[in-house]
Parts: structure tokens; C-alpha cells; sequence
């Protein structure tokens, strides 16, 4: 069957519109940028200092030595901050033409739009547009850009912010608290279940410039929410860096669902710190899609501090040509009877390299802990690469760690197979894939399923001889 | 044009061992060939050869279905052209829903342009799933995977009656059932029996022969077909055994490359 060819479906992604930013500044990064961008939103002062202080803990921590190849990111040729338009949107009608127009070529329809819950749609450093259903209004939910969440909320942000990923974590989570922008704020009050999943779809859009958005999610007790971040970057020429940190905070009995989807163009450093506590009886699960980047160095975690709490991460990686995806992901046991389960699908081709990291800690109270870690591994030829590295601390002689990884190819007896019953090689490897993934898949909603079977699909094209 | 199915001189080697030493045999539309041979003597490599099986090299002769050369075409080819192969071991594939799979399967036969409404396919692919009694949650189940020896089976038969195949090879298609499998999926093949279909039954039991009545009936022996004829043939075999046939040519190992093959 003829199929469009690839680079056509590649540059589908790779457009750019002429888009003119309000204010931004020039590369680099100094006290006085950092003061300049706190400035321009209007911060209260204690927000100026924690950004200051954070620039102090950013120079004096140094790089990684683990993970990815870190040694081509000049951080002195990175733009810090634009600021897309003078206001956001309050309104579909007020959310300025262009911009419009780069969701129409995204493919979201407008009618969709309307459909969700609140669409919080970051393009480039600031948040530009949402806009919130007005029964999570009525439930007390807030559902807003972190920027104004700051102006409006205050006092919630200063008790939470950086509780959960303070500065000092690492030194991308110390950049990112010195000059985060946007991102979104969610407060899920008392026993409030939101139906429907919060979105926010975003994007860089202005080369060499980082993206620092900064997240915080706080689901009060017995509540429940599901965020889904969505992402379909531009092609660059020159490197990029997108440094997000998300902080989750899952009270007692409550559930937090965290879905992303990132596809970001091949020339991307995308360095992001998450991390949830999970108090008694609470349950979080990140869905992590990693696929394009130059490097992804990515590891969500769950801190299950209170009795009979849960965490989970599932997560697909699917690393092509001169991309690696360092990914795994953390549980920290601290609590009696906490559960986690870790499911890892991994997919290499055309030379990438994929390597799965993850961290099992039990605590001394992790009395009756117990821990599923399930890795699998596709490699699609035989230039790209695999790795899994496993990290245990166990302080608890009462607990139950599992740990299965697979390492498969795509299997000669399979595709031929599929191949006899009329499919061609492409058809059949692409459908041996899709049914690798399919447990990510299958946990995403429909219209996040569809265009993930479409992103993989991309990925897929032309990758068989 | 009435479908016509001609193998000559074919030649087969794995690893570089050759398996298959000749083999000539010419299959019409509405007829039902039967290969029958003891184990490790050629006939699932005739299978998996045809079917074009990367692990099996062709090293001489030709196929041809209606007059275009298969050992030309890619497997896919092959089975687009027509021809279908049921497996004696079918794949597992994790993640791919069976009805998944059936429609894409369909459209690649049909083509592009021409691909089944899901409606129509739902249909077609329910009523064939009741007429061999497979339990409506093998639609959802994925490719294969935890089925039954006699699931598989089954599982093929309802590929081939989706497909709507020139050209059948049932590779021991019996092995692994029981009696009422063994029925039923013999009604399958037979119902889709027609002028313009021809079957080619490997098997090395002659009990399948009492379900699906074949016209002809061919004995394997070291990688050739050593004798030939009608359904009285697989009457003897299954009375007499093989032994007569290899005292009659003279053969003591009817075995060819046993350690490749299963």
C-alpha cells in the first residue's frame, strides 16, 4: 500500500510561524535576566529571592556525571524568557489569530477544544490561553497558568512550591526554580473527583530558547484529578532545552493521574524533574510517553509516605537516530504497606539508544512494601542500543521487590507471520510495535491513543531497509 | 480462469541442507490435494518454502499460481496474489487484537482503495466466527497469545475464510486437536471449498482425510513425493502404515536433514 512519504509526515511538525514575541531576553543567563523576568510578571519579593537563590544553587551545582552526553548544552546560548503577547485569553475569541492558527496545524479542532475540561495551552514560555469548564469552577477546582496562580493564590504557592523538588535537587530543578515560566496550577479540593481530564498542550516555538514551566498539583483529600500535557515541538537546526520540574502533592485517599505525550524535534535537551508524595491511602500514576529529543533524561517519581499509599509509572521511550532516552523512573518506599509497579517499554531503531534507570528504595518503615518492576526492551535493528540499570536500597527485611526486563527483537517467525497474510514489512513491523506499546496506549484517552498511534506510526515510517 | 497452482523441480536447502530435492505437483481450482509422509520428510519445508519463509532457501525450480511466478514476490506478495498458508505454529503477537489484525489482513488482500466497511467486517468476521464455534471474545483476545493448540488452529481457519484464498496449504492443521476440533474445523476448510479454491493438506495422520476428502493423495518421502493417487492410497497408509511404500522403492531412512527438522 503506497503511504505518504516520511519526511513529508516529519515536517508536518516542523513549521514555524512567523511569530513575534512582546519581550524577551537576550541569551545567557544572569542575576540580572532572572531579576528582569521576576520584574516583568510582577512577583511578590519572596518569589525574586527564591529565584536568586536558586540561580546561586544552579552555578555551584555541577552536571550530572551519569546519565546522557550533557557536554554540547552551552547554557550561555539559551534565551530564558518570552513572553508571547501582552495578555492571555480569557475567551477562545481573545486568543490571538496566529497562535490559533498553530493549534489548527496541530490538528486540534476547535470543537474539541470546547470539549475539554480546561484547555491551559502554553506556547513558548507563558501560558496564553485556558480556559476552565464552569463546573470545575463550581467544584472549587482551580485550574490555572502557575503565573497567575501566583497572583491570585498566593498563599497556596508559598506553602507548597519547591516543597516536594527544592532547588538544591539537582542542577536542572535549581535552574528551572531561578527562571521557571508557566505551567500549570491545579488544586483539587476535599473529596472533588474531576470527571474529565484537565489538558494543556504545548510547544516551543522560538529557537534557541529554553522552556522552564513549572507544575504543581495539590489533590486534597479523597479527591481525584487526571492531567494530560500534550507535545508536538518544531524541528530546529540548533540545540534547545526544555527543563520542567512538577510537583505533585496526593493527600489522603486521594488519586492523581499525571498522562504526557512528548514529541519533541531531534535536536532537544529535555532534562525534567517529577516527583509526587503520596500521603496514606493516596495513589499516584505518572503515564510517561517519551519519543524524539536529543536526550531525554526523565525519571518520575512517587514518595508513598503515608500507609497504603500507591504509586505507578508506565512509560514508553523510543529513541531514533542520535537520540538517547535516559528514562526510568524512582519509588521511594518510607510508609508500611506501600505498593508501586513500574512498567517500562522501551523501543531503539536507526541507532538510538534507549536505557532504562530506576530507583527501588524501601525505607526501615516499609514494613510489608512491595515493589513490580517490569522492563521491556524492543530494538528494531542492529545499530541501536539497549541498557538497564536497576538501583535497590532495601532497609526493610519485609518487603517484596520484582524485577522482570526483557530484551527482544523484532522476531523473523512474527513478521513473516503477519507478512502471509498480505501485510507488507512495514505494515508488519509497525503492528508488532503498536502491540509493544499497547499497554501505554490503552491508558491514555481516546483522542491522546489516536494521536500517539499517529506519532509512533511517523516514528515507524521508513524505518525498515 | 480457472486458478491453477504448478510447483516444479522445486528445490529447497536450509542452512545450506537440502531438504526439498524436487518437487512436481500441480493443483487445479476445486481440487484437494493431501501430502502425507512421515515426520521429518519434507512437508512443512514444502509449507514454509512456498509460503517463502526466510529461513528456507529456493535453490532451483518455479511456482507459479495462474501463470505469475511467486518465487519472484516478497511473502506478502505472495499472499496478496492469493495464496494462503495455515500454520502449524502461528505467531504470538502481544498488543494486536485478533479483529485488529483480521481488517488489516482484509484490506491488504483487497487493497487499497477497497477496504472493508468496519460494519461489514464485523459481521463477516462474527458469522464466521460462530460457524466454527470460537467464543466471541477471541475478537478482543491478542493475536494468538494464550490460545490453545486447537485456538490457533481454529484461529487460522478463520484467516482463511476472511482472506478468501486461491490457494490453500494447510500445514498439519490436525495436530493438537481433538475430535471435535478436528470436525469443526474441517467443516470450515470444507465450506469453503469451490471451483476456483485449491487445497493442499499436509498431514501426517490419514483421520483428518475422513473429514476433508481429498482427490488426491501424495506421499513424502527424503524430500520428494514418492508415490501418487487417489483416496484409496491414504486408505492403505492408514491401514498398512508406511512401511510398505519404502519396502516397495527400496527406501530404509525416508528421513531428510533430521536434525533441522521438527
Amino acid at each position: 500500500m503506497a503511504k505518504k512519504a516520511p519526511e513529508m509526515e516529519e515536517y508536518k511538525y516542523g513549521f514555524r510561524d512567523e511569530h513575534k514575541a512582546v519581550f524577551q531576553t537576550g541569551k545567557g543567563l544572569t542575576p540580572e535576566i532572572v531579576t528582569e523576568i521576576s520584574r516583568i510578571k510582577n512577583e511578590p519579593e519572596w518569589m525574586l529571592e527564591y529565584r536568586l537563590k536558586a540561580l546561586k544553587q544552579f552555578e555551584k551545582m555541577p552536571l550530572p556525571n551519569w546519565g546522557g552526553d550533557l557536554s554540547e548544552l552551552d547554557f550561555n546560548d539559551i534565551q530564558y524568557y518570552v513572553r508571547p503577547s501582552e495578555k492571555q485569553g480569557k475567551t477562545w475569541e481573545e486568543v490571538p489569530a496566529e497562535i490559533k492558527e498553530t493549534f489548527d496545524k496541530l490538528g486540534i479542532p476547535e470543537a474539541e477544544q470546547k470539549f475539554l475540561a480546561g484547555v491551559s495551552a502554553q506556547y513558548e514560555s507563558e501560558v496564553v490561553y485556558h480556559n476552565m469548564q464552569e463546573d470545575l469552577e463550581k467544584q472549587g477546582v482551580i485550574f490555572m497558568d502557575t503565573d497567575t496562580a501566583l497572583r491570585e493564590h498566593p498563599e497556596i504557592l508559598r506553602e507548597y512550591f519547591g516543597t516536594i523538588i527544592p532547588p538544591a535537587d539537582n542542577k536542572f530543578a535549581a535552574l528551572n526554580s531561578a527562571v521557571w515560566s508557566g505551567g500549570s496550577f491545579i488544586y483539587v479540593p476535599k473529596g472533588v473527583k474531576c470527571e474529565v481530564p484537565l489538558q494543556a498542550y504545548f510547544r516551543i516555538n522560538s529557537e534557541n530558547m529554553g522552556q522552564f514551566e513549572r507544575t504543581l498539583i495539590i489533590a486534597d483529600e479523597d479527591s481525584f484529578v487526571h492531567y494530560v500535557e500534550g507535545c508536538t515541538a518544531p524541528i530546529y537546526s540548533t540545540n534547545s532545552l526544555h527543563s520542567a520540574v512538577v510537583e505533585i502533592i496526593v493527600k489522603k485517599n486521594a488519586r492523581v493521574r499525571y498522562t504526557t505525550i512528548q514529541n519533541w524535534a531531534p535536536n532537544i535537551y529535555n532534562l525534567v524533574t517529577k516527583r509526587a508524595v503520596a500521603e496514606e491511602n493516596a495513589n499516584m500514576e505518572w503515564v510517561d510517553g517519551n519519543i524524539g529529543s536529543k536526550l531525554t533524561m526523565k525519571y518520575p517519581a512517587v514518595i508513598l509516605k503515608g500507609r497504603g499509599a500507591k504509586g505507578s509509572v508506565l512509560s514508553i521511550a523510543v529513541a531514533g537516530k542520535n537520540q538517547h532516552q535516559d528514562a526510568g523512573a524512582k519509588m521511594i518506599h518510607l510508609a508500611p504497606d506501600t505498593t508501586s509497579t513500574i512498567v517500562s517499554k522501551s523501543i531503539s531503531k536507526h541507532g538510538g539508544k534507549v536505557s532504562y534507570r530506576g530507583l527501588a528504595s524501601f525505607g526501615r518503615q516499609a514494613e510489608g512494601a512491595k515493589s513490580n518492576i517490569k522492563c521491556d526492551t524492543l530494538i528494531l535493528d542492529n545499530e541501536s542500543t539497549s541498557d538497564t540499570i536497576p538501583y535497590n536500597e532495601i532497609m526493610n527485611d519485609n518487603v517484596t521487590l520484582e524485577h522482570e526486563a526483557t530484551v527482544s527483537k523484532v522476531s523473523e517467525d512474527q513478521l513473516f507471520y503477519l507478512m502471509s497474510r498480505g501485510l507488507t514489512e512495514a505494515e508488519a513491523t509497525q503492528m508488532i510495535v503498536m502491540g509493544f506499546i499497547e499497554p501505554f496506549t490503552k491508558e491514555l484517552p481516546m483522542e491522546y491513543a489516536v494521536e500517539m498511534n499517529r506519532l509512533i506510526k511517523f516514528e515507524m515510517e521508513g524505518s525498515i531497509g | 480462469m480457472s486458478t491453477k497452482f504448478v510447483i516444479e523441480e522445486l528445490k529447497a536447502a536450509i542452512e545450506g541442507k537440502e531438504i526439498l530435492k524436487g518437487i512436481n505437483l500441480e493443483i487445479k481450482g476445486g481440487e484437494i490435494h493431501a501430502i502425507m509422509g512421515p515426520n521429518g520428510t519434507g512437508k512443512s519445508t514444502l509449507a514454509s518454502a512456498l509460503m517463502g519463509h526466510p529461513k528456507y532457501e529456493v535453490t532451483d525450480g518455479s511456482v507459479t499460481l495462474d501463470g505469475e511466478d511467486l518465487l519472484e514476490m516478497a511473502v506478502d506478495e505472495r499472499a496478496r496474489a492469493g495464496l494462503f498458508l495455515a500454520m502449524q505454529y502461528p505467531s504470538e503477537i502481544a498488543g494486536v487484537t485478533n479483529s485488529d489484525f483480521l481488517r488489516s489482513a482484509m484490506n491488504a488482500r483487497r487493497g487499497e482503495g477497497n477496504e472493508i466497511s468496519l460494519i461489514k467486517f464485523i459481521r463477516q468476521m462474527e458469522s464466521k466466527m460462530k460457524e466454527l464455534e470460537m467464543n466471541p471474545e477471541f475478537a478482543h483476545r491478542y493475536l494468538n497469545e494464550g490460545f490453545s493448540g486447537g485456538e490457533k488452529k481454529r484461529n487460522e481457519i478463520l484467516q482463511m475464510m476472511v482472506l478468501d484464498p486461491k490457494i490453500v496449504v494447510l500445514d498439519e492443521i490436525d495436530s493438537g486437536l481433538d475430535i471435535d476440533a478436528l470436525r469443526i474445523v474441517a467443516e470450515g476448510v470444507n465450506s469453503m471449498r469451490s471451483e476456483e479454491r485449491g487445497f493442499l493438506v499436509i498431514t501426517h495422520y490419514q483421520r483428518l482425510l475422513n473429514y476433508i476428502k481429498p482427490d488426491f493423495v501424495h506421499v513424502m518421502m527424503q524430500g520428494r513425493i514418492v508415490k501418487s493417487g487417489g483416496p484409496e492410497l491414504a486408505e492403505r497408509l492408514e491401514k498398512d502404515g508406511y512401511d510398505w511404500i519404502k519396502e516397495e522403492l527400496g527406501i530404509v531412512d525416508e528421513t531428510v536433514g533430521q536434525e533441522q527438522e521438527a
